[in-house]
């Protein structure tokens, strides 16, 4: 049978463009075409892809409501960035220390959503929607109350502030308060970006044509029907939510190693950058990856690319929004695209049908 | 034949449950022998359905033992109780409707194939091993119910006659001793029914199956049980074999009503 192939094919277009992508924006930047304005955005563009595909892994492929990603991107980000200030010394290879942080900050936020997950799964309903919008504001308030130093004795914490570490006049300040971590190893770039949303899609997409992947998405298709033929609907469920917050906190190590100064503002974690990373998943197709990926990249560009049009930016926003909408959900629209599509074309010469 | 019939696979005794004031299900008994095909019949809201739940764990009950193969299952999780070995399906379909048809077959293979996570992100050798034995398994299935050209479809996309025996399909899967079959013909045209006929008969011969299924269309009951049950109003107005209790006058009383 060719349902292999057929497969492969379809993640090798979503990884085609992500690497078009690159090569076209990479040869533009070399010909100077590129404002700076626009380089700014390359790195933060891979942040909320990533973003955006690993909570279609909770939300298209389990199917449950997550509100609190922006907490698993701030675990990442301040996980990773904690680990490169402290061994910037130690470490002075910088990919291998990047490479660290990733896995650290993946690992942290994983565990969390594991933890998190575990009593919140275990229930039929909404619950994860609620929990997970409350530690996310949680997860950015006790950050920004918490100071921790480092000197000859080792580490010191507190929650009230810089002075109440003690430190001795050697010891640094790691993670200060409201003002966050400062002076973390500028690691991200593009292409590191790059890297990740290309490794990001090929845990998600392979996970989802695999054993696991469609016992996750059995649940989400028919719970008792599940359980019925034996699948550990807890096991799958917490599985998914954990890689979808490991990979959040991916994100996160990238975003706090593109900036100076990370901070765990209420713009950079809160509870709208987790709408919004909602909004992008929403708008490019509920459980549809390479949907979510074009949604976060033109909703992310847009209000970028027309400040010039300020007057009428909310207006193009709110009219890009609905066609996007009509485009993804329209009954009519669904139909016309069934009959249209390239693939389907294909399908029809070949005489066969397709999922 | 005969041998086997010796043998009990499902053993039930005083099963019970309430929902509020109401006895849904009443002191239910049934013995079941290993290879036999079982009909519980009874009137709309007799309870069949909700013994099929209590003795897939979706229902507690309030009183009363399961037994399969001498095993008590009685208490265990609905997950736990198709591991022991029944399978069930339906009254109001239940398929993965977003999965394709190859792939509902394919979750109810997954106790019985395994490879980890990372054998499966990372494609390794043993994922590729696997798949095909799975594909492979969950072909041959498909086949037994000519569904096999419809393998790419998405499950939600089928007939309603098909998505009957894919549902069937999909719990033979997981290789059950026990098979529980919730008004299989519901919906289905007379041929269809009759092909299904065959097809129950075929699954039980070929793969040595227990069959207790609930069924309204008196033909197919009478086509294919050879032992019925049957319940009214969530008690056991009788059980014995097929032709006596058709034609029991209480057994019609009950279905034509006063
Ligand atoms: N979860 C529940 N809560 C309350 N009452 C229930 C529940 N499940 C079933 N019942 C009631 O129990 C009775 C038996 O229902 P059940 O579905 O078992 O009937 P049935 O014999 O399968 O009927 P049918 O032939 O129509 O499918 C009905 O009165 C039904 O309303
Ligand atoms: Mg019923």
């Amino acid at each position: 049978m060719d349902k292999i192939p057929k497969i492969w094919r379809d993640n090798l277009i979503t990884y085609g463009m992500v690497i078009a992508i690159y090569a076209v924006m990479q040869i533009l930047i070399s010909f100077g075409l590129v404002s700076r304005l626009m380089q700014g955005l390359l790195v933060p563009l891979c942040i909320y892809v990533i973003l955006a595909i690993s909570l279609n892994l909770t939300v298209g492929i389990l199917g449950e409501l997550s509100l609190g990603h922006a907490g698993f991107m701030c675990l990442g980000a301040f996980a990773g960035a904690f680990f490169s200030k402290i061994t910037v010394e130690a470490i002075t290879f910088s990919p291998l220390r990047f490479f660290l942080a990733i896995v650290i900050g993946a690992v942290v936020a994983g565990f969390f959503g594991f933890l998190i997950g575990m009593p919140v799964l275990r229930f039929r309903g909404d619950y994860l929607a609620i929990v997970t919008l409350a530690f996310g504001e949680i997860i950015k308030n006790v950050i920004n109350a918490l100071f921790v130093g480092l000197d000859d004795r080792g580490f010191h914490f507190s929650l009230s502030d810089r002075a109440s570490l003690g430190l001795y006049e050697d010891g640094e300040v790691i993670i200060n308060g409201a003002q966050g971590i400062i002076g973390t190893p500028q690691d991200s770039n593009f292409t590191v970006g790059i890297v990740l949303v290309l490794l990001t899609l090929f845990i998600v997409q392979n996970l989802i044509r695999s054993r696991d992947g469609r016992a996750i998405m059995s649940i989400r298709d028919n719970l008792i029907a599940s359980e019925s033929i034996g699948i550990h609907v807890t096991k799958y469920k917490l599985m998914a939510f954990s890689i979808s917050a490991a990979l959040a906190g991916v994100a996160g190590v990238l975003y706090s190693h593109n900036l100076n100064n990370v901070v765990a503002s209420p713009r950079a974690f809160g509870y709208n950058m987790s709408i919004m990373i909602l909004v992008f998943v929403v708008l490019g197709g509920i459980g549809n990856i390479r949907g979510s990926m074009i949604a976060a990249v033109v909703l992310t560009l847009l209000p970028e690319m027309m400040r010039g049009l300020d007057r009428y930016r909310m207006l193009i926003y709110a009219i890009v929004l609905i066609v996007m909408m009509l485009f993804n959900w329209s009954p009519q629209i669904l139909a016309w695209r069934e009959q249209h599509s390239i693939k389907d074309l294909i399908g029809r010469v070949r005489g066969r049908s397709r999922v | 034949m005969s041998e086997l019939l010796l043998t009990n696979l499902l053993n039930v005794t005083n099963l019970s449950i309430s929902f509020g004031g109401l006895r849904a299900v009443d002191n239910f008994d049934i013995t079941v022998k290993k290879g036999q095909l079982y009909g519980l019949i009874g009137p709309n809201g007799a309870g069949k359905t909700t013994v099929f739940n209590l003795l897939t764990g979706v229902y507690r009950p309030d009183e009363g033992k399961v037994f399969l193969d001498g095993e008590n299952i009685t208490n265990l999780k609905t997950m736990d109780i198709n591991k022991a070995g029944v399978g069930r399906t339906f009254q109001n379909i239940r398929l993965f409707k977003k999965l394709s048809v190859l792939d509902n077959v394919k979750v109810g293979l997954h106790n019985r194939y395994h490879y980890n996570t990372w054998e499966g992100i990372f494609r390794l050798p043993k994922y590729r091993r696997i798949e095909k034995v799975m594909n492979e398994e969950a072909y041959k299935l498909l086949k037994v119910f000519d569904l096999e050209n419809e393998a790419d479809y998405l499950a939600g996309n089928l007939p309603y006659g098909k998505q009957r025996k894919l549902e069937i399909a999909r719990t033979l899967a997981t290789d059950p001793k026990l098979l529980l079959l919730d008004e299989p013909a519901a919906g289905m045209n007379p041929n269809e029914t009759k092909e299904l006929m065959e097809t129950i008969r075929f699954v039980r011969d070929e793969f040595e199956m227990t069959i207790l299924l609930i069924e309204h269309d008196m033909k197919l009951v009478a086509g294919i049980c050879e032992e019925l049950t049957v319940l009214n109003f969530g008690k056991t107005l009788m059980s014995g074999e097929t032709n006596e209790v058709l034609n029991d006058s209480r057994v019609i009383t009950a279905y034509l009503g006063e």
